[in-house]
């Protein structure tokens, strides 16, 4: 790294949501740019999408042919590439479209008057399915901290700390009552990783796995609990099956009590 | 004459991705396009076969700038087919949540997007370095908007707060009177901000164009109320809509241009003043007498004095709601499931944003369509370039050029990010 370290935010398909994790730092922002230097950043204004730079954050996912192109240059010109949110690290939501049962032709004709003027793929893919990737950072949107601790521990030269534990130790130093157990609330919880801040539950809704699974997400046996709960095969499944379907811990599950495959591009 | 090429392949300081290009020969345009690729994301589709308790947290992702818009849309849509009629409670909530989306947006949009075009600076970083005051004064305002989602919704992008019905659960007294006391120490940024705003350099222009926005009875358009335009005349119910409003789809674009009986129109803030001036607040309006702009106003370019002026609504709005609070005896109203088609239609920051949803008999989504207010404006916003252009001059220096059509296409507002991968042409209509 050099000694003000060149930082990029490419934006590949998503919903912007987790670059205004930077745009809102507010005063911060001005004092990270005292730290490093922004060289790319389109929403917030510096425009060099060619530039080498130390770090690159990507944001969104692989749906088109141009972004194929796209991201192996940004690998090129980068000395780490770091991921952030669930559209850049698992799919994202859009990953819905990976499962075999879907055709994307025939959506793009149903949505579009002209699908020829439309190019995309079939899948919605994880930045780290077409290229090396350094860090990845979870959560639908990721939040300011997440950045902030990246930035730093990068400058400082040490690998940054991802917290992987699940959201029920998180949840538990907030004081929460647990949602299924005085709720009988399906909650993803167990299975996914801390970090957000446990929000769902403390508003007394089931967490649902916005920020991806945890280190070791024991997802049958919750499957289960949430049957004893009398949710259906399918009900349990499309709680998988939400932001991060892609991600290794609720897909297969997922695959299994719903029924689908995945297409070939996404595996 | 020599023949100019206005290419600017990345728009900065838009949220989304869009490109510019614009091709003079002979002294005339010849070709203007405001491309939009971001790539397509199938919402519409992902909706089909989930439950409606999911669909809140699914639009929210289709924009990170605007989720309470999208929520706010789809809950009116969701409670219409399950014939569910809030409590007051949750009716003042959710405008004071709106509240905050506006400030947060607005905030952004004035300070880190729009202003430094003004000054002549390439970004908010940069003007900051001469104009720290106002710049920290706008991160103010744009993170007092931030607190205020977080006060429902846990946090400003994608609020996991809202569901069908009002909301998961109420906050509690401290934390709004708390919030109060936030909102007290930022009137006064607001205020001076509309003064600001109106002290910009700025460019002088008259077009013609219909002002479209919702309209209701008794308060300033935000949360529900009938499609108004000022000129053609038009006021109707949002089941309506697609009478009078038609997509088309062009081959620069992933977004669809909507068109209004064959019309371009404009939505957003300028068209809500200048429809429903009337409805602020008396302040608010000797405010904006004191600027010496005249609304209502066909000027483009001031949409950002436009939202200074919202922001400082909004503040004083969610102060009003907060004012008055206390704890619900049930944050959120009880509904029966069942079938039937829906029409959600508020005013997201950016313009009015149309949402349909037909629902089975066990609550499950059969169809959607949403209509975005970018994709309403991206046929205004490049008639809006045409004439700008001719008025500014085609013979003026090609970076000049640039970068005023950049200031025009940034008076929009313009979330790309929303624009995209909706649209269905033809909305399929069963008994």
């Amino acid at each position: 790294m050099s000694d003000k370290p060149k930082i990029a935010v490419h934006k590949f398909s998503s919903c912007d949501g987790c670059q205004l994790a930077i745009l809102n730092l507010g005063e911060k922002l001005i004092e990270l740019t005292e730290i490093v230097d922004i060289m790319h950043f389109a929403e917030a204004g510096p425009v060099n999408p060619h530039e080498k730079v130390d770090v690159a954050f990507v944001e969104g996912s692989i749906t088109t042919p141009h972004e194929l192109d796209r991201i192996q240059e940004v690998r090129s010109n980068s000395q780490y590439v770091v991921t952030i949110g669930a559209c850049a690290t698992s799919g994202g939501l859009q990953a819905l479209r990976n499962f075999k049962h879907v055709d994307i032709k025939q959506w793009t004709q149903s949505v579009y008057a002209k699908p020829e003027f439309i190019s995309t793929l079939e899948t919605s893919t994880a930045i780290a399915k077409h290229i090396k990737v350094d860090l990845e950072i979870w959560g639908c949107p990721i939040n300011s901290k997440q950045i902030i601790e990246t930035i730093r521990a990068l400058c400082f030269g040490v690998e940054p700390v991802v917290q992987k534990d699940s959201l029920c130790l998180e949840c538990k130093r907030q004081g929460n009552a647990c949602v299924m157990v005085t709720k009988q609330e399906p909650c993803l919880g167990p299975i996914t990783q801390s970090g957000c801040g446990a929000l769902c539950p403390s508003v007394g809704r089931g967490c649902y796995g916005c920020y991806g699974p945890d280190e070791n997400p024991n997802t049958k046996a919750l499957a289960k609990r949430f049957s004893g709960l009398g949710l259906l095969p399918n009900d349990i499944a499309r709680k998988l099956h939400f932001i991060n379907s892609q991600a290794k811990g609720y897909l297969e599950i997922g695959n299994e009590l719903g029924n689908k495959t995945l297409k070939d591009d996404a595996k | 004459m020599t023949d100019i090429n206005i290419n600017v392949p990345i728009l900065a300081r838009v949220e989304g991705e869009g490109a510019l290009s614009i091709a003079i020969k002979n002294g005339e345009i010849e070709t203007l396009n405001l491309s939009i690729y971001e790539p397509p994301r199938f919402f519409e589709k992902f909706l089909e076969g989930r439950r409606y308790d999911e669909v809140l947290d699914i639009v929210a992702r289709i924009c990170g700038i605007c989720p309470v818009a999208y929520q706010m849309s789809a809950v009116q849509a969701l409670e219409q087919i399950f014939q569910c009629t809030p409590n007051a409670w949750v009716r003042d909530m959710r405008r004071a949540f709106y509240c905050g989306e506006w400030l947060e947006s607005h905030g952004l949009h004035v300070h880190m997007l729009a202003a430094p075009d003004f000054l002549g600076y390439g970004s908010a970083i940069e003007m900051a370095k001469d104009y720290p005051d106002e710049v920290k004064r706008g991160l103010r305002l744009h993170a007092i908007g931030n607190e205020i989602l977080s006060l429902f919704g846990g946090r400003a992008v994608h609020p996991v707060g809202a569901c069908v019905g009002g909301f998961y659960s109420a906050p509690s007294l401290k934390a709004v009177s708390d919030m109060l006391k936030k909102i007290e120490c930022s009137m006064q940024d607001a205020e001076d901000l509309i003064a600001w705003t109106a002290s910009l350099p700025m460019v002088e222009r008259n077009q013609n164009f219909p002002s479209i926005c919702i309209k209701h009875a008794r308060e300033y358009p935000m949360n529900e109320g009938n499609i108004f335009s000022d000129t053609p005349a038009l006021d109707l119910p949002k089941e309506h809509f697609d009478k009078h409003f038609k997509e088309e789809h062009v081959a620069h674009s992933t977004a669809l241009h909507c068109l209004m009986d064959g019309t371009p129109y404009m939505l957003g803030p300028l068209s809500r003043i200048n429809n429903c001036l009337y409805q602020l607040p008396e302040n608010i309006q000797k405010l904006i007498a004191q600027t010496g702009i005249q609304f209502p106003s066909k000027n483009t370019f001031h949409s950002i004095v436009a939202r200074a002026i919202e922001i400082y609504y909004a503040l004083q709005e969610a102060r009003r709601i907060f004012s008055d609070y206390s704890l619900p005896d049930e944050s959120r109203s009880e509904f029966e499931v069942q079938s039937g088609i829906g029409y959600g239609c508020t005013e997201a920051p950016r313009g009015m944003l149309w949402h349909r949803y037909e629902v089975d008999e066990k609550g499950f989504i059969t169809s959607s369509t949403i209509i975005p207010p970018t994709s309403q404006n991206q046929a205004r916003i490049e008639s809006d370039l045409m004439q700008s252009l001719h008025d500014f001059g085609l013979d003026k220096d090609q970076d000049a050029m640039r970068l005023h059509s950049e200031m025009v296409v940034r008076n929009y507002d313009p979330c790309i990010s929303c624009s995209t991968h909706f649209l269905t042409l033809n909305v399929e209509k069963k008994p």
